[in-house]
């Protein structure tokens, strides 16, 4: 009976604290896919597929994928010089798009989970954004 | 006298013949074949005459050889006699930046040297009271001149309204036809629509006085609702705008959908059809529109598929690049290169790269002393092109 009680009250809790977490992830991806349609997509496209070459691909990208501090600093302060893209070097610029840490989370987050492309049920939040910074 | 005549006529044709046979070879290498120009990339050299700046966006080539340089972050810096002074030019207004605003364009009056008068571009964000969102921004121009390091005599003159949130798609070339007027262009502000909608500044070429009163005779003052400050309509997000050293006519270029970028040669009340006609789809692959042409709409000169991102231009009118006199010179964010378009009437006749991978150029003019200035976003530098000898 006891074990029963636990069990319960425990799926009643994950039910309660997972679909919220899940929840909160598809709603900042949601606001993403709209902070990506206006300053990212000109670039990386529509499918994070970029431009050989010229444009680091979003999707499937090791660069991104591997360490998604990356991705945060590119957002927040700009990239410039020489990257390495699954395999493939790209020197172009990026100015800042001069988001907040709020959009740069949600745009993460929809990078994330695009395109082939998945965090895991991760997620990048707001604070998180706000603490990286620019010199490594 | 006889006899030599007849030996003339005799060898008159083979002697005209070789004559155009020499001719022809000779003009074969000078001019390597029909709309090929002899002056290559490998005669001209690249100098960078200024280095240190953070985002440049353009150049004022000023006639004592200093130049001032905007940085859209919202600083304007003045590079004296080759050095970047490291005090920024006070008096620039407050910028917004973000997304692809803040300080952007830079021109001096076409009389600058004697009134002193230069024109300024940049993001304003919206103040109380004005139409649109609030946190948002649009285009404004200004002017004010240069003392010591100040900008002094400040006074604005235009503001695109309404204010929009968005990041993207501000314009911003600033143009003097030498009659009077100044022309400023204007991004539609990711709001495709609104560049079909006169009373909005969005996508638009607006044609002022250069005191910025609006003339009586612009294409749509006695349209009832449109604004009046309008010249030509349907643009998606002009970087580039020039005049014509002949015909006095604005040629402009402008940043289109996936694989439309446009040049268009801008003429009064005219409607360049953006979103109604492109030569381009969407960024997500969707399709804007299904015609490329449509009675009322103007045809672009040439567009770039793919898109080169196109940003500054000059018309070349300098004696130091002969052979490309009459071209123009574009310059491409995405490629990070120069392109020469060889310019026969209202037509181009020849794309050819040069300088690639020289830099994000947002900046492309030719100067007092006839060489070609470009600035380099991305390595924060001003760079001069001039002929190897």
């Amino acid at each position: 009976m006891k074990l029963i009680v636990l069990l319960l009250s425990g799926i009643v809790f994950c039910s309660a604290v997972f679909p919220t977490q899940d929840d909160e992830l598809a709603k900042s991806i949601e606001r993403g896919k709209m902070v990506y349609s206006e300053n990212c997509i000109s670039c990386h496209m529509g499918t994070g597929e970029g431009v050989t070459a010229t444009f680091p691909p979003l999707a499937k990208s090791d660069y991104f994928m591997e360490n998604p501090e990356n991705g945060i600093k590119a957002v927040k302060f700009g990239l410039m010089g020489k990257i390495k893209v699954n395999g493939v070097e790209y020197d172009n610029m990026m100015p800042s798009p001069g988001l907040g840490n709020d959009e740069i989370a949600d745009v993460m987050n929809y990078i994330m989970n695009s395109w082939g492309n998945s965090s895991e049920k991760k997620m990048i939040t707001e604070k998180m954004v706000e603490a990286v910074e620019e010199k490594k | 006298m006889n006899k030599n005549s007849s030996v003339f006529k005799k060898y008159l044709p083979l002697a005209l013949g070789g004559m155009l046979l020499t001719a022809s070879v000779g003009l074969m290498s000078y001019n390597n074949g029909p709309g090929k120009s002899f002056l290559a990339e490998s005669d001209l050299k690249v100098d960078t005459v200024a280095t240190g700046l953070t985002m440049p966006w353009a150049s004022a080539l000023l006639p004592n050889g200093d130049i001032l340089v905007t940085e859209r972050g919202g600083k304007l810096r003045l590079v004296s006699q080759g050095k970047l002074d490291a005090t920024p030019v006070a008096g620039i207004p407050e910028v917004w930046y973000k997304g692809q605003g803040g300080l952007l364009d830079i021109a001096l009056h076409p009389d600058y040297k004697t009134n002193g008068w230069i024109y300024i571009s940049y993001s304003s964000p919206k103040k109380d009271g004005e139409e649109g969102d609030d946190g948002g921004a649009n285009t404004a121009l200004m002017r004010a001149k240069l003392k010591g390091k100040e900008l002094t005599d400040i006074q604005q003159l235009f503001k695109a309204l309404p204010n929009v949130k968005g990041n993207v798609h501000f314009g911003g070339r600033i143009v003097f036809d030498k009659k009077g007027y100044v022309f400023l262009s204007l991004g539609e502000r990711g709001q495709k629509e609104n560049s079909q909608n006169l009373s909005k500044d969005q996508g638009k070429v607006v044609r002022l006085f250069e005191d910025g009163k609006i003339p009586t005779d612009n294409p749509f003052v006695k349209t009832a609702g449109a604004k009046p400050e309008i010249w030509t309509y349907g643009h998606r997000n002009p970087q580039g705008m020039v005049i014509h050293p002949t015909t006095g006519v604005i040629w402009e270029h402008e940043h289109g959908p996936q694989g439309g970028d446009e040049l268009n040669i801008v003429e009064k009340g005219k409607n360049y059809g953006w979103p109604l006609i492109t030569y381009g789809i969407d960024y997500d692959n969707s399709i804007i529109s299904k015609d490329t042409a449509k009675a009322g709409l103007e045809q672009p000169v040439i567009f770039w598929r793919p898109s080169i991102a196109p940003c500054g231009m000059t018309f070349v009118t300098s004696d130091k690049f002969k052979d490309w006199k009459g071209d123009l010179i574009v310059g491409s964010l995405k490629f990070m290169q120069l392109q020469h378009l060889t310019v026969k009437g209202n037509k181009v006749t020849k794309r050819e790269v040069i300088f690639d991978k020289i830099g994000r150029v947002r900046d492309v003019r030719q100067g007092w002393d006839g060489n070609i200035y470009v600035v380099l976003e991305n390595s924060g530098k001003v760079v001069r092109i001039s002929p190897k000898s």
